[in-house]
């Protein structure tokens, strides 16, 4: 038990349109262990990006349970998710999602700043961060003096600034070309040698060639999960 | 953080920042420039037209206020002129230590040469004016006692008057024609400088019985007595024995009002004071108004920031921002804001003060309350108009917000 990160029971999400409801999430039941390196697949419409923000503690779901490190976090408030978001999820996002003003410094403090962290520590921790994903010549600029590859990164080094238990990707290479997407992959590879529990949203199945293991939803449900022979051997 | 926005948003910051820095502006200048106009009123134009320590009896007010009814008016004006008894009465009878002047003026042509000077105040009095008004002699000397009493025409002219009907010459001991009489010259006054723009050195000084004395007075009647105390502890001592005194010779009784009028220089300002009165009850309402202009503007200005920075919020509670924190990064933007307005109409507000004083005689002075004053509203403006929009901020969804382009 204490060996999952994350544990999601009967899970469902449902969506009021208009007049419709839609049902995004029907029931699904997973666990994540620690250090295990997760690729989540599915077609557009099979509820990987429900999932995802259900396991990113950004949205909480219609019915069922999630226990994300032993805690029950799918009844909390806001604010409370907000406190889980900042100490346990590092987000890495297709679109990078760095403040355009901020260098990368600030952009890597930042979630330091929201946990209360003292403005010396914030640098230090945010410098070590940036150097553990090879940017420690890049601190001062900001993302627009930044190539595609060194903003995903900076995206990762403010993913894990704050030491958190899950590194969770929405389509990382999402807007890379194949070289830089090879580079960021060789990034998640590594942090996962180093001990990172990952999971990584994606469509492509030479991301997901990466992960150890593969999650394939369909319509809301389960398809598929199998162990990736081809990283495992 | 809230700065750096501001900064890189500069021009639209500077449109929004407007209504309070006109506000602010408006705050620190009219202040600046009432209190200076308080303190000219009060050192110049009381102190100097009356006299320091000075006040004077006459039949009734010569500084109105503005709201004399005609009732009042033609009272008033029914009242007992002063005589030379009444001044005599009161001179003679004085405890407090004081020096009088009998006064009697009026607007009068003086020729010399061929030259003329229209629209001259002539006075007719005693040696003691000089004292009274604090009015030093440049050359030549005043009249004496002697003088006066045989009427004799001579005259003290005043700076300006001496340079521009005698131009160049020394007026010592020119003669002056007065309605066809001529009048020497025996002193010429020190320059006094202007009130309000107009020249205190265009008058000239003559015996109270000097021949002229029928075109300015009839006889047995004053404009008004003159009289000064040695300080200003003893102007109300003085002043309300002269009342008594007045009273006692006029045959009042208790029930009886005054039929005379006893005018000193805060009297004088009386008038003014309700103006500046009506100018400070109505600054707050002005200033008011601007400010909530200002801060609607800047409400509006944080509502487009907000839509504009929708994704940022929504990165900025992906990773950990509490509602509280994105509703303070979003108040104290607003505050700042405002303060920067407030700041540069302080800053304007000061400018418009210096530039009152150098080019007017005012002597304007900012009040350091009014500017802890701009600042506060400032704060304040920000504050409120903050609040409205960073709570819309924080309610956002930050799924929805991350989607946000």
């Amino acid at each position: 038990m204490s060996d999952r990160v994350i544990h999601v029971e009967d899970l469902a999400r449902e969506y009021v349109m208009g007049a419709e409801r839609v049902l995004a999430l029907r029931g699904l039941t997973l666990s994540i262990r620690r250090n295990e390196y997760v690729a989540i697949m599915g077609p557009s419409g099979s509820g990987k990006s429900t999932l995802m923000n259900l396991i990113g503690c950004l949205d909480t779901p219609s019915a069922g349970s999630y226990w994300l490190n032993g805690q029950e976090v799918s009844r909390l408030s806001d604010d409370a998710l907000a406190r889980v978001r900042n100490r346990e999820i590092g987000f890495v996002f297709q679109t990078f999602n760095l403040l355009p003003r901020a260098t990368a410094l600030h952009n890597v403090e930042l979630p330091l700043v929201y946990a209360g962290v003292s403005s010396r520590e914030r640098r230090e921790r945010a410098e070590r961060a940036l150097t553990r994903v090879g940017l420690e010549h890049r601190m001062q600029h900001r993302p627009n003096e930044l190539s595609g590859g060194q903003r995903q990164r900076v995206a990762i080094a403010r993913a894990l600034v704050n030491e958190p238990s899950l590194l969770l990707a929405d389509e990382p290479t999402g807007n890379l070309d194949s070289t830089t997407s090879e580079e960021i992959m060789r990034v998640f590879a590594e942090l996962h040698g180093q001990g990172q529990t990952i999971v990584v949203v994606t469509h492509e199945p030479s991301i997901a060639e990466h992960a150890e293991r593969v999650v394939v939803l369909r319509d809301g449900r389960l398809d598929s999960d199998t162990r990736n022979t081809k990283v495992a051997a | 953080m809230a700065l750096r926005t501001i900064v890189t948003q500069k021009l639209k910051s500077f449109f929004s920042l407007i209504g309070v820095l006109i506000g602010v502006t408006f705050l620190i200048a009219v202040v600046s420039i009432v209190q200076g106009m308080n303190v000219y009123m009060e050192d110049q134009f009381a102190n100097r037209l009356i006299g320091l320590n000075t006040f004077t009896l006459r039949p009734f007010p010569n500084f109105n206020s503005g709201n004399v009814t005609d009732d009042m008016w033609r009272a008033w004006m029914r009242r007992p002129r002063i005589s030379y008894d009444d001044a005599d009465y009161v001179t003679d009878r004085l405890q407090t230590p004081a020096i009088t002047a009998r006064f009697c003026s009026d607007r009068m042509v003086l020729n010399y040469g061929g030259k003329t000077a229209k629209d001259i105040e002539l006075i007719g009095t005693e040696p003691t004016y000089f004292a009274i008004k604090n009015i030093d002699i440049d050359r030549g000397r005043i009249f004496t006692p002697q003088e006066v009493r045989l009427g004799l025409p001579v005259l003290v002219v005043g700076n300006e008057l001496g340079e521009k009907l005698f131009q160049g010459l020394d007026p010592l001991g020119k003669d002056v024609t007065i309605r066809g009489i001529p009048y020497r010259v025996v002193g010429v006054a020190a320059r006094r400088g202007t009130l309000f723009g107009l020249s205190l050195d265009k008058f000239a000084v003559m015996p109270f019985r000097a021949p002229a004395r029928r075109h300015i007075c009839p006889l047995n009647v004053l404009d008004e007595l003159e009289i000064k105390v040695a300080s200003p502890d003893l102007m109300l001592t003085a002043m309300s024995e002269t009342e008594a005194l007045m009273r006692a010779r006029r045959g009042l009784k208790p029930n009886q009002e005054n039929n005379f009028f006893l005018q000193n220089a805060s009297g004088a300002l009386d008038g003014w004071h309700k103006i500046s009165n009506v100018l400070f009850t109505a600054l707050p309402g002005l200033v008011a108004i601007s400010l909530v202009v200002g801060g609607i503007v800047i409400m509006n200005i944080m509502l487009m920031a907000v839509a504009e920075r929708t994704r940022e919020i929504g990165i900025r509670k992906a990773l950990g921002a509490k509602r509280r924190d994105i509703l303070a990064q979003f108040v104290i933007e607003s505050a700042t804001l405002s303060t920067v307005g407030a700041a540069l109409g302080i800053a304007t507000g000061i400018a418009l003060a210096f530039l009152v004083r150098a080019v007017t005689p005012l002597p304007a002075a900012v009040a350091p309350w009014s500017i802890a004053v701009a600042v506060a509203l400032g704060m304040i403006v920000g504050i409120v108009a903050g609040v409205y929009p960073a709570t819309r901020a924080s309610k956002l969804d930050p799924i929805a917000a991350l989607r946000a382009e």
